[in-house]
């Protein structure tokens, strides 16, 4: 009994770190139709930002504040992320807006380049961020039956950015500027939006959310130059699925390939469990090739 | 041993291509000194011997490549300080493999026919030497291999300075048995080196009464091990033997903390994991675990005392040695002195000449198996210490002769084809 609601915690929580990997995505790719291959690289400078930070807090902070860095970590993780993204959209990506395919190739350039930079600042070898004392241990429901506090914290953080993108984007004027803006350039101009101005900093909002979940990320796996890599492919998949243009979709979309990962993953194994939830998706697609939620309006939401 | 290349990035060649020139070109621009550029003349110079390096200083597997590499090149520094060898310096000729197995037959080829170099010193990925393999033996040429691998391979053409089977994996699941337990489960990355390994311990643990009672793989790069942390809690083993690679094992370790299973509930072997990447994973995450080398930085020899001394010294007090960083640095010196006592860098030559060659190598002597080309080597299980070291619990009193084939056990026949 205990394995089988441990399964469905660790459904959750696998689709709550797909959620949050794939939020800015959704921003860039689903709502800005960039390509963006380096979204991956942005998870892994959030990553490494939340490094710099322990470090810092370590080196010259007394030490009864190192189990308070976290909270410097998110906000450092998605400024730092996001000025980069901002700088990435004004040198590259605003020469390749409608160009789908050239905006594939310069990502995916930009992600190398991004990588080996990362490789030589910080070294080849992964790093190591410690977790605060307050994330380590479980919450204890009965022995035998524990959740972590990092997944249950993760969770929580993506409940807080589902909050602040939903009241960003649709109760925000900036939002209606910015759903105006994807939704009818011209129109948008021409009526005083200064449009360049609303792309970049949806850009660099998206590639900021990226680098928070990368600041999530360092509580559960590696953090080294090839962190993003690892998560490029899922996070478009979680896109697609949910429906383009969609962020109730790209919710939807992580819960579902999070659960369908976890849950066929315990029935077969992690190889055969992932082949399946690819194989399951592609048939979706087949069947609606716009993803679960689709846009039949000129809106792109809702 | 440690493959690491992405299917997807097979998909799209081209694309790849293209960016790696781009971003190649881009640090070339950056000035990256250890990177020695390769000269057009391909000959060798009067008192100059070229030999090649070739790992991946990009790509996943940089990770790990990069401070082999940095062994290499210290090796050859020390030599060329000494006089060099037949009274000419070591020219390195360094090519980046980019962690593609087929970038590394490529650059194999060019530093074989167009630089003519006398040995490369290189890879790290099964998939790589194997991809290297035929290369060196249609040319001619020679490769010292610096990483334990799952065996089951004996190239004339090449000189395996890592672990056999026999001197890692088969040893340590003998000691798991007898001091921790029947019970296994097995972990490992869905690719050779692992499922080869499993073979190997499924029929040693059939032979000397042992149990397997799980066995998962996961794709490279896979990130979450709640599921199988999840099964590994179901079946309750005595003993999870790991050979998951690269970022994988950050994931695992961490999560199996988080999940309340610390060693003392039960305890973990690793083979693919040595002090560099404890340095990763965190010493936090897996203090009091264990893993099975032939070297750790904490060896008590005092040629490893002064290599540790030199290495930190040259890349920085925060460097750490390990078991393939040792294994390459005694290639470069093992290859001198085989030129040495050849009085020629003809491969043939020097193929002889290091017939039961020996070397007073910082893990303690090595002596090369003419028969196999592999290295005799004292096998040790070690205890990852809350400072990152590894602390070694047990070795064998002598080294133990490289059997890449598992000729000598009962239970290995049949697992050579």
């Amino acid at each position: 009994m205990d394995t089988y609601l441990l399964q469905i915690f660790n459904g959750i929580s696998v689709s709550s770190i797909f959620m949050l990997a794939a939020l800015g995505l959704a921003i860039t790719f689903g709502l800005m139709k960039i390509i963006n291959m380096a979204h991956g690289e942005f998870i892994m400078i959030g990553a490494y930002a939340a490094y710099m930070v322990q470090n810092f807090f370590s080196q010259y902070l007394p030490a009864s504040f190192f189990n308070f860095y976290f909270f410097a970590a998110i906000p450092a993780s998605f400024l730092l992320a996001g000025v980069l993204g901002w700088i990435l959209e004004r040198l590259v990506i605003r020469h390749l807006y409608g160009r789908s395919l050239d905006s594939l190739l310069a990502t995916w350039g930009v992600s190398l380049i991004l990588q080996q930079l990362a490789r030589s600042i910080f070294g080849a070898p992964n790093v190591d961020v410690k977790s605060p004392d307050w994330l380590n241990g479980a919450f204890l429901v009965h022995p035998g039956l524990q959740l972590p506090y990092k997944r249950l914290f993760i969770m929580l953080m993506v409940i807080a950015c589902m909050v602040v993108i939903y009241y960003l984007m649709y109760r925000s004027n900036y939002g209606r500027k910015i759903r105006a803006v994807m939704q009818n350039r011209a129109m948008a101009a021409s009526l005083g939006i200064n449009t360049r101005r609303i792309d970049a900093y949806t850009f660099a909002f998206g590639s900021g959310l990226a680098g928070i979940a990368g600041c999530a990320l360092t509580l559960l796996g590696s953090i080294g130059p090839t962190l993003g890599t690892n998560y490029i492919v899922d996070t478009f998949m979680v896109v697609v699925l949910g429906g383009v243009g969609s962020l109730w979709g790209t919710i939807a979309g992580g819960f579902l390939i999070g659960t369908g990962n976890t849950t066929l993953e315990f029935l077969t194994d992690a190889t055969l469990g992932k082949v399946l939830v690819f194989t399951l998706v592609i048939l979706f697609l087949q069947w609606r090739p716009k993803g679960l939620f689709t846009i039949h309006s000129r809106s792109l939401d809702e | 041993m440690k493959i690491n290349f992405f299917s997807k990035m097979k998909k799209s060649a081209t694309i790849t291509m293209t960016a790696l020139f781009v971003s190649s070109a881009l640090l070339s621009g950056c000035g990256n000194s250890q990177v020695s550029q390769s000269s057009d003349t391909g000959t060798d110079s009067k008192d100059a011997i070229k030999v090649g390096i070739l790992h991946s200083l990009s790509g996943t597997m940089a990770i790990s490549e990069v401070s082999v590499k940095d062994a290499e090149m210290m090796a050859i520094d020390e030599i060329n300080a000494k006089g060099g060898v037949l009274g000419k310096k070591i020219e390195p000729v360094t090519e980046d493999g980019a962690s593609d197995p087929a970038v590394f037959a490529e650059k194999a080829k060019k530093l074989l026919q167009q630089d003519k170099v006398a040995t490369i010193f290189g890879c790290w990925t099964s998939a790589s030497r194997k991809a290297v393999l035929p290369v060196v033996e249609s040319n001619n040429g020679l490769l010292w291999y610096p990483v334990q691998y799952e065996g089951m391979e004996s190239s004339p053409n090449i000189f395996y300075t890592g672990a056999a089977p026999n001197q890692q994996i088969v040893p340590a699941v003998d000691w798991l048995l007898k001091n921790k337990g029947k019970k296994f489960f097995l972990i490992g990355s869905d690719y050779v080196f692992p499922r080869t390994a499993n073979k190997i311990i499924k029929a040693e643990l059939q032979a000397e009464g042992g149990q397997v009672v799980g066995e998962e793989y996961t794709p490279m790069g896979h990130t979450d091990y709640s599921t199988i942390i999840n099964k590994i809690k179901e079946e309750k083993p005595d003993v999870v033997f790991n050979t998951l690679n690269g970022d994988s094992n950050v994931a695992f370790f961490k999560q199996l903390k988080d999940a309340g299973i610390t060693e003392k509930d039960l305890i973990t072997c690793s083979v693919s994991i040595a002090e560099e990447e404890v340095r990763g994973i965190g010493a936090e995450n897996m203090a009091g675990q264990l893993v099975s080398w032939n070297y750790y930085q904490t060896t008590d020899t005092p040629e490893n005392k002064d290599f540790v001394t030199n290495y930190k010294a040259r890349y920085g007090q925060d460097r750490v040695t390990d078991d393939p960083i040792e294994a390459a640095y005694d290639a470069v010196y093992l290859w001198a002195a085989a030129v040495e006592k050849a009085g020629s860098t003809d491969v043939d030559k020097v193929k002889e000449a290091a017939k039961d060659l020996e070397f007073k190598a910082p893990e303690g002597t090595v002596k090369i198996e003419g028969e196999n080309q592999h290295l005799w080597k004292k096998v040790r299980i070690g205890e990852v210490q809350p400072d990152g070291m590894i602390k070694e619990v047990w070795s064998t009193p002598d080294p133990i002769r490289p059997d890449p084939f598992l000729k000598t056990y009962d239970w290995a026949k049949g697992l050579a084809n």
